[in-house]
Formats: structure tokens, C-alpha cells, sequence
């Protein structure tokens, strides 16, 4: 197993302006990339011989819009070697406009499900992906449940009508339905 | 088809592509018929629903389709305090949720930089156990169910009641336990408790036996299973497999092992490895997690120690509901804890645990107040229903049930 500070120096070494700001807490090492080096460096933690991070834990997203952040989004991968059982996360800010950040399916298949998620939840575009649909949500829904500006209660109500569209909307206050905390609208 | 890969290393974009299933696809051959299989059907445990294009009555790719139990526990968990969440932690995976509230508190415990008490983090490991087993023996129950025996669901079931009655006598609750609290644990358990365990423990082996004797050399049970729906170890990792499908396949990973959380460490056990990587080798790897589970609470039971079960910070822990009726603090605590929850530094943690089904995984972000900011659930089941494609590829229509008994996951935990 590797040293989180070995781990670190390795990437800085062979990405050098590439990594942007690493942190350490809890045990836990983040390494912030910039948003174009995402593919070369997963490649890279992949097959280097001293890192092998050859399983995709997870892939997800953050959205800052409530901390006053510059670059709204932030793409969280977590990855762990099979081979040394170490651990490391790897981040990527992504702005709200255009939203869009390379896919890592080519490196780790696995990110197919999980990057099909976070499109589906925040809106973020995967460059590359082969076939990026919603996944969790109806194929017509509006919106990204999982930004902070899309309220808890939904942006519409949705109930079943008897005539020719089974599936209609419409906005949110015409029919009563529950919120839970008005603050958290 | 792609063939297997070597060498992970070396597996190319190109052969990374054809492991892909979402992918939408046309056929030269107009003989591919397109059928859907779900939401409602009774062997797709749940509301799975798959697409599959059949050559004849080969399948010749499969597309899951998910969300039909979608639930946004994500979301929720923004809007909750920490305590608050627990209760939905049972949901996720429910047929262990003991798993799931202990994966949940590390996580934040992990973020207060607490630690629990000897006893609690022993008592954890019991019922983490007790989780694997009651899981692993629904997995047995439905199976064989779904090939066509309906003996072993009976006595799967009937068993599966007695770890019930004891989930019942700590927490109150059969299924949705809601036991784990950040800091300890609800209520503290009895030595008649304790003992009731390893009542249980002294039964299972025989029924474990008994489970065997109906399956394991069963002939039909082996044509059903044995060579079916084979994935290498190389393909179940790029896939992101965990948990004992991917030990079916010859890998030995266990995050009990690599990453020992609670006594794991401390505990004599083996990593149940199958290298056939077909849906017997998975049934067998379940079987024997199921005996090396009884092998950790024996020596757990003996190794309790006597003392507190939870932490004494009265910040993070609920007080004891007997303070209350005498102590002005303890009060105020308890209507701190209920109205406005506790103020967790800000940072974020990762923190994984060998679920029954997996890897599970709780990525929590804190912005340093009393609601999490993020709370992402890396789902086993979520994660290695993409294996599926791979497995179901080539094999007959009617093995398409039998894999998606053998990959055992839960619906409530693909969707959240």
C-alpha cells in the first residue's frame, strides 16, 4: 500500500500544473485535477505500476450553489486499487454553463451507470459517454432533482389522468400536495 | 461478444466499449427480437425491468432499466438532520438493514472523529453478521424459488424468522430496525439476548446443512447453474462488481479484510473465494459466507466485554430516557439533539463497508451545520447490476432468471 503521500507526489510529479489543490482529512486524500487532464490522469492512476487504481468505487457530483462558490459543481471520483486496497478521491470542478467534463467510461467502465446518474440528477454532460440517458427518472422529466435549486416537494405535481396524456404536469400550486419545510423550498 | 479481457491493464477503450450496455443497438440480422421482461414480473425481485434482444432464444444483450423504486433518499438526506436519517438508511437495502445503519453512523462518526465504545463496536459486528446471514439466506430462499423449488424458500424463510425474533427483542422492529445510533447504539443488549444469539448459532449449522442437502448437489439446480452466466475476474472488476459475486470470480477482496472496520481484525474467519465466476460458484460463495459469518459471532459472543454500549458526549449521543425524568442537562441535551441536531465540523468522508451485497459506500460532504450537504449512497446492488449484460450475454432466455437471482440485488437498494 502506498503512502497518501507518496500517492500525492506521484500525481504532482507527472501532472504538476495539472493538480490543483490537494487536501487530507481524515485519512482521506482528495486530489483536485483540472477539468481538461480528468481522462489522462484517471489513465494514469489506472496503470501506473506503484498505483493501480483499477476500481471505480464511485463517480458522483456536488453542487455549491449554497456556499458561494465560484464554479458551481464539483465531479467526486472515488477510487481504490485491487491490488494495494488503497483508496483516493479525484475531483473536478465543473461550471454550470456549459456543464459538460470528459467521460472516464473508457478507462473504467464501471463509471457508465454512475455518470448516467449525475446527468440525470445534476445536468452535467459526460463528453465521450456512449449513450447518456437519465436513469433513475422518467425519460420526460424536467429538471435535476439533486441541484440545490430544485425544490424538495418537485417543481410540478404529477398525478395520473384518465384521458389520452397519462402523464401531465402542471405547476406547482394548483393542486395541494406536501412540503415538507417551507425553508427547504 | 467480447471475449474476456487478459489483463485488466491492458484492457483497450475499444474492448472497455463492448463492455458498455447502454448502448443503444441495430442489428444486420432481422432475426433479433426485442422483449421486455418487468417491472412486474416475480422473479426479477422487485421492479427490475430488462430489455433483451433475443437471437432464437439467446440473449443476445440485455439492457436493465431502473427507477421504479426511485425514492430520492438522497435528497432527503439534505433535508434531515443526521440523526434523522437513519430510518431511511433501513429502506435501502431492507432485507439488511443492520448493515446499512452501521454504514451510515461510521460514516458519520468518521466525520465527528469519534470513536465508539469496545462493547458497541462489538455488538456491531454481531448484528453486521446477522445481517449477512439473514440476507444470504433470502438470496437461497428466492433463488431456488425462481428455478422452480419451492422447498428451500419454506426453510429459508422459517429460519430467517428466528434471526427476525432476535432483530426484534434489541430493536423493537423486525425489518426496519433503525438500531444504529451515531455514538452507540438504541439500547443495550441483554446477556439473554447474547444468549439467544448463540442459541442461533448452535441451530444454523444444521439448517445450513439441511439447505445444502437440497441444493448443492442437486442435479437439476447444478444444470440450471453450473457454467451459467460466467463473468472473469478482470471484466467483474472493470464492471465495478463487489461483494460476493465478485469473490465468485477469483477475487479475493473482502473490505472486511483489506480495510478492517469494527473487530474484523481481531476475528479468526476466511474470505469465501470461488474462481468459476458462473452463478453456482455465487451460490457456493454465499453458502460459505454464511458459515464463516457463524464462525465471527461465536468468537464475538465470547469476546463482548461488560461496560458502556454508547459514547458518553452528550453533544452528539441521546441521553438515556430515564435522565430525563431528573436531570436539567440531560433535557437540555435531548431538546438540542431533537429540534436542532448536532454541528459537525465541515470536510467531507467516504466510508465503505462489506455490505452483504458489497462495497457500501457513503460519500457524506458537511458544510459544518446540522443537515448533511451531500450525501451520496454507492449502492452495491446499483453498482453490480451493470455485470449483468456481460453475464447474461449468450446464455438462454430462461437463464436470464437464474442470473438475476444469482447476482442478489435489491431493488430498493438500485434505486434509492
Amino acid at each position: 500500500m502506498a503512502t497518501l503521500d507518496t500517492i500525492e507526489r506521484l500525481v504532482r510529479e507527472r501532472f504538476g500544473a495539472g493538480v490543483e489543490e490537494t487536501a487530507c482529512f481524515r485519512g482521506e486524500l482528495t486530489v483536485r485535477v483540472s477539468p481538461d487532464a480528468i481522462v489522462e490522469v484517471a489513465r494514469f492512476l489506472r496503470d501506473h505500476p506503484a498505483l493501480r487504481f483499477n476500481y471505480l468505487s464511485d463517480l458522483t457530483a456536488v453542487d455549491y450553489l449554497h456556499l458561494g462558490r465560484a464554479v458551481r459543481f464539483d465531479v467526486v471520483y472515488h477510487l481504490l486499487s485491487l491490488e494495494y486496497y488503497h483508496r483516493l478521491r479525484v475531483k473536478v470542478a465543473v461550471p454550470e454553463l456549459p456543464g459538460r467534463t470528459p467521460s472516464v467510461v473508457a478507462v473504467w467502465p464501471a463509471a457508465d451507470a454512475h455518470e448516467r446518474e449525475v446527468f440525470d440528477m445534476f445536468g452535467i454532460v459526460f463528453d465521450g459517454h456512449p449513450a447518456l440517458e437519465r436513469i433513475l427518472m422518467p425519460d420526460d422529466w424536467e429538471g435535476h432533482p439533486l441541484r440545490k435549486d430544485f425544490p424538495i416537494g418537485g417543481a410540478r405535481s404529477f398525478y395520473f389522468k384518465r384521458d389520452s396524456q397519462p402523464w401531465a404536469g402542471e405547476p406547482a400550486g394548483l393542486v395541494p400536495r406536501i412540503r415538507l419545510n417551507d425553508s427547504d423550498v | 461478444m467480447a471475449e474476456p479481457a487478459s489483463d485488466i491493464l491492458d484492457l483497450a477503450d475499444g474492448d472497455a466499449a463492448a463492455l458498455i450496455t447502454t448502448v443503444e443497438r441495430t442489428y444486420d440480422n432481422l432475426e433479433i427480437l426485442r422483449v421486455n421482461m418487468g417491472p412486474q414480473h416475480p422473479s426479477t425481485h422487485g421492479v427490475l425491468r430488462v430489455v433483451l434482444d433475443l437471437d432464437g432464444e439467446r440473449v443476445v444483450r440485455l439492457r436493465p432499466v431502473i427507477g421504479y423504486l426511485h425514492s430520492g433518499k438522497e435528497k432527503i438526506a439534505e433535508t434531515k438532520t443526521y440523526h434523522q436519517f437513519i430510518p431511511y438508511t433501513d429502506r435501502i437495502d431492507y432485507l439488511a438493514p443492520m448493515a446499512y445503519n452501521t454504514g451510515y453512523v461510521m460514516t458519520v462518526e468518521k466525520l465527528l472523529g469519534i470513536e465508539v465504545t469496545e462493547r458497541c463496536a462489538w455488538l456491531r459486528t454481531i448484528l453486521c453478521e446477522m445481517a449477512r446471514i439473514s440476507s444470504h439466506i433470502v438470496f437461497y430462499a428466492t433463488h431456488a424459488l425462481e428455478l422452480g423449488a419451492t422447498s428451500p424458500f419454506m426453510y429459508g424463510f422459517r429460519d430467517r424468522e428466528l434471526l427476525y425474533d432476535l432483530f426484534e427483542e434489541i430493536a423493537g422492529a423486525r425489518f426496519t430496525v433503525s438500531y444504529m445510533r451515531i455514538g452507540g447504539v438504541r439500547r443495550d443488549a441483554t446477556d439473554d439476548w447474547l444468549a439467544g444469539v448463540r442459541k442461533f448459532c448452535d441451530y444454523f449449522p444444521r439448517a445450513l446443512d439441511e439447505y445444502e442437502a437440497l441444493l448443492t448437489q442437486n442435479e437439476i439446480f447444478l444444470q440450471r447453474t453450473w457454467n451459467i452466466g460466467r463473468i472473469s475476474g478482470d471484466e467483474a472488476i472493470a464492471l465495478g462488481l463487489s461483494g460476493p459475486s465478485l469473490r465468485a470470480s477469483g477475487v479475493a477482496w473482502d473490505i472486511r479484510k483489506s480495510h478492517p472496520y469494527l473487530w474484523y481484525d481481531q476475528i479468526e474467519w476466511n474470505m469465501a473465494v470461488e474462481d468459476a465466476g458462473d452463478c453456482y460458484a455465487r451460490y457456493l460463495v454465499r453458502m460459505r459466507e454464511m458459515r464463516e459469518s457463524l464462525r465471527i459471532i461465536r468468537q464475538c459472543l465470547d469476546r463482548v466485554p461488560k461496560g458502556p454500549v454508547n459514547i458518553d458526549n452528550p453533544k452528539v449521543m441521546l441521553p438515556r430516557r430515564e435522565e430525563l425524568r431528573h436531570s436539567m442537562e440531560a433535557l437540555i441535551h435531548h431538546f438540542l439533539l431533537v429540534s436542532e441536531g448536532f454541528w459537525p465540523p465541515a470536510g467531507e468522508v467516504y466510508h465503505a463497508i462489506e455490505a452483504p451485497k458489497g462495497e457500501l459506500g457513503f460519500y457524506l460532504v458537511s458544510d459544518g451545520t446540522p443537515k448533511a450537504y451531500r450525501l451520496k449512497i454507492r449502492a452495491p446492488s446499483f453498482c453490480n447490476l451493470q455485470s449483468l449484460d456481460r453475464m447474461c450475454r449468450g446464455a438462454l432466455l430462461a437463464d436470464v432468471v437464474a442470473i438475476i437471482g444469482s447476482l442478489d440485488i435489491v431493488m430498493g437498494d438500485v434505486d434509492r
